[in-house]
């Protein structure tokens, strides 16, 4: 026998996989067995340190890695077969690559003498994922396997965090080669991300921040992707300037809901309040947030006097959408404690009592108003009936998309980072029931709650499933109105009321269908017993499906309408017909 | 103003265009030109020549070549989003630098007989066009220099029997001593 034999770094591919993992630290991965992936599923059988949650489809892999990444700033981690298996990822992977979410996805693939040949479950994983992913690798020599996986974790960790995928033949992987640990020569000399901000443009932006007179901070998920020191940092600028501060719906929870500095969040269901100290602050301090396009509304008239200055990780991101005068390129926990410094020793807390007079005023518009029934449960009130009965408990809040998405950013108070896990930028129905069982594999003890619509729980129902096998005790919280309700908000308000396939016809009965995976099932028809029933769902420990019946053609305001400013907003109480239909004048277009 | 009923910004903008060379510096490894290329196509930009060859093969380094078009805006994006691939040393915007040379060459080739092919044979002098190739009915000329003194040079020919024209995309190097 040669002395390789007796090398501990000479392993299988399979086995390099596995190892790797357990030195990044991974303790968990989603995944989904096949073909291609088979000489791994046989590693992971043969250890323990890396334990591995069996999901019902891809799809369901990606989304809990990416709610186990969300809410503890750790990398998730994806295995999944070639073929279907890599094509089922393709959803999750664009979700995580809008949300800046760090993911590692590992794929099977055709051993490499078949690749190009239209073998059985191939696919070109790498050719499809190359634009959802921050980078993507096809490894065709087991000798390279250790200096990819190496790159992999360090790529979709550093900078602005994304989703990254290993693309492995199953001949790499039963091959035998040598292993290393991880150095610092594994990443690409090319990839250097920039942390430090330019001390002359903080200079400038603290200069620009000492002297506002209507001021706001608007900031955004990359403050949470930052780590615990940025929320801290934010924080103090926020106390330290006086200044309000209003988020985007991937911020929620750096600055906490109950702060008297909160303006609750901004953009297109955003709150009256954020949405006008946008319009018409004088300095602008985004903190990794990104002007997306439901944040600005109309781009032209976006908060037209103002001076802006725009922190971010990545370079692309300045000047995408909206010109700004001070940008500072770096990592957004970094740059805002030299702000920090800088303001603390030069600037004094700038006087802006009048502007939060003008804050109030608009405040007491009371944007997010409802009118409460006694015979139907409101879904804004489901949603503040939830948040009071899980108050002051260790709460993660998962959603799926649309109208009760929104509900929930609106009416459900986050004090913390790394608790509202949500498809932001994707807009992926069926992200939360996955995410759910992520956030609570990643938090056994935590209480986890999917907030959910009727509509969008059924695109990846099947997780149900998983969440019984591994005793994960999620609750699912419907919102179910029998409608697709943002789909049929559009058209209620953009299409004439032609409710085109919004309605959802032949709704499964959910207790039943929750008994039927082995969950619990419970429904509510009343108002007068939804606190009872919420505080049932939260002592079950097992997993629920709660069916909240509530009032059916309920809508989601206030609303910044078509091509509309954010002074323009459509507020609740003015929602009746008549200004709705000349909110949103014109004729039809495609979204 | 009647905007059309939708929550989507429909209105474009209509800055000028203006026209940049762009010289990117990349990892020559497997895909890296199909990345390159999927961000034009994924985003919607403009590629109106690209050149790519390996330039230092110890290091694997390739240096691609795009001519692009857009408004500033879109041209900035361009080089923002070039320069966070992972793969990509640098982008250098060589029409920004204005101290570059942009070159290309073009293979022209010319049918005719009697006095269009003396005439094509005397333009082509006058364009330092090199005849690398002929026949007694046709010649393939062998031009280099920028891009309008090629398309002037292709639209002399037209008239005079031109049959077909192969372009290498233009090759872009700053002036003076410095590498990019």
């Amino acid at each position: 026998m040669s002395d390789k034999s007796h090398d501990p770094n000479q392993m299988t591919g399979a086995a390099m996989i596995v190892r790797a993992l357990i030195d990044h630290g991974v303790t968990d991965i989603f995944g989904y067995p096949g073909g291609a992936v088979l000489p791994i599923y046989d590693e992971i059988f043969q250890q323990s340190e890396v334990q591995h949650i069996l999901v019902r489809h891809e799809q369901g892999a990606g989304h809990a890695a990416e709610g186990y990444a969300r809410s503890t700033g750790k990398p998730g981690v994806a295995l999944v077969t070639s073929g279907p298996g890599a094509t089922n990822m393709v959803t999750p992977l664009t979700d995580a690559l809008m949300d800046s979410i760090p993911l590692v996805c590992i794929s099977g693939q055709v051993p490499t003498h078949l690749i190009g040949n239209d073998a059985f479950q191939e696919c070109d994983t790498v050719g499809i994922t190359r634009p959802c992913t921050k980078h993507n690798w096809l490894v065709r020599d087991v000798n390279d396997l250790a200096k990819v996986l190496h790159e992999a974790f360090y790529v979709a960790t550093t900078g602005r965090p994304g989703p990254v995928l290993v693309d492995v033949p199953k001949d790499v992987q039963f091959a035998t080669g040598t292993y290393h640990p991880p150095r610092k020569s594994d990443v690409h000399r090319s990839y250097a991300p920039r942390v430090k901000g330019d001390a002359t443009q903080i200079r400038k932006a603290v200069s620009l921040l000492a002297n506002a007179k209507r001021p706001v901070i608007y900031s955004g998920g990359g403050v949470i992707n930052s780590g615990p020191e940025a929320t801290k940092l934010l924080r103090e600028l926020v106390e330290v300037t006086g200044f309000p501060i209003t988020s985007t719906l991937m911020g929620l929870g750096a600055y906490p809901a109950s702060g008297k500095n909160w303006l609750g969040m901004l953009g297109m269901h955003g709150t009256y309040e954020a949405n006008m100290t946008m319009h018409d602050c004088d300095v602008m301090l985004c903190v990794g947030a990104r002007f997306d396009d439901r944040i600005t509304g109309r781009v032209d008239a976006f908060s037209p006097g103002s001076k802006k200055i725009h922190i971010d990780i990545d370079p692309s991101s300045i000047n995408k959408n909206i010109r700004v005068d001070v940008p500072i390129i770096g990592d957004c926990g970094n740059i805002l404690g030299d702000i920090l410094q800088v303001f603390k020793a030069e600037a004094k807390k700038p006087d802006i009592k009048a502007w939060w007079q003008q804050i109030a005023q608009w405040r007491a518009r009371n944007s997010l108003y409802y009118k409460k029934s006694n015979d139907v449960i409101l879904p804004q009130h489901a949603i503040q009936s939830l948040f009071e009965a899980t108050r002051g408990r260790d709460t993660y809040i998962t959603t799926e998309v649309g109208q009760h998405q929104m509900w929930a950013a609106q009416f459900f108070g986050f004090e913390e980072p790394h608790r509202w896990m949500t498809s932001g930028g994707l807009g992926t129905m069926g992200y939360g029931l996955p995410a759910a069982v992520g956030v609570q594999v990643a938090h056994p003890d935590s209480l986890v709650i999917d907030i959910a619509g009727d509509a969008s729980v059924q695109m990846t129902i099947q997780e149900m499933s998983t969440a019984v096998q591994y005793e994960l005790p999620i609750k699912i919280f419907i919102l179910n109105n029998q409608y697709m309700g943002m789909v049929r908000q559009w058209q209620q308000l953009l299409h004439g009321n032609r409710l085109s396939h919004s309605y959802s016809e032949a709704l499964p009965d959910f207790v039943k269908l929750a008994e039927a995976y082995g969950g619990v099932g419970l429904q509510v028809h009343k108002p007068s017993d939804l606190d009872g029933a919420i505080q049932e769902m939260i002592s079950v420990k097992r997993p629920v499906l709660f069916d909240c019946r509530v009032a059916a053609l309920e809508n989601c305001f206030p609303m910044i309408p078509s091509g509309k400013a954010h002074n323009e907003m459509l507020l609740p109480e003015q929602a009746n017909d008549e200004a709705t239909a000349k909110a949103f004048a014109g004729g039809k277009a495609l979204v | 103003m009647n905007q059309p009923a939708s929550a989507y910004f429909i209105e474009e903008r209509h800055d000028p265009n203006e026209t940049h060379t762009l010289s990117v510096l990349v990892q020559n490894e497997p895909g890296v030109l199909a990345r390159v290329i999927g961000l034009f196509s994924g985003r919607g930009y403009n590629i109106e020549s690209l050149t790519v060859s390996e330039t230092e093969a110890q290091k694997h380094l390739s240096r691609i070549t795009i001519v692009t078009t857009g408004t500033p805006m879109v041209i900035e994006q361009i080089k923002h989003q070039l320069d966070r691939m992972i793969p990509v040393y640098r982008v250098v915007d060589m029409t920004q630098t204005k101290r570059s040379i942009e070159r290309e060459l073009a293979m022209v080739k010319v049918r005719g007989q009697g006095e269009h092919r003396v005439e094509a044979l005397r333009l082509a002098d006058a364009f330092r066009a090199r005849v690398i190739d002929a026949t007694t009915e046709s010649f393939v000329f062998e031009i280099t220099g920028n891009t309008d003194k090629i398309n002037q040079f292709i639209d002399l020919m037209r008239p005079l029997g031109l049959v077909e024209v192969s372009r290498t995309g233009v090759a872009a190097i700053g002036r003076g001593p410095e590498g990019m």
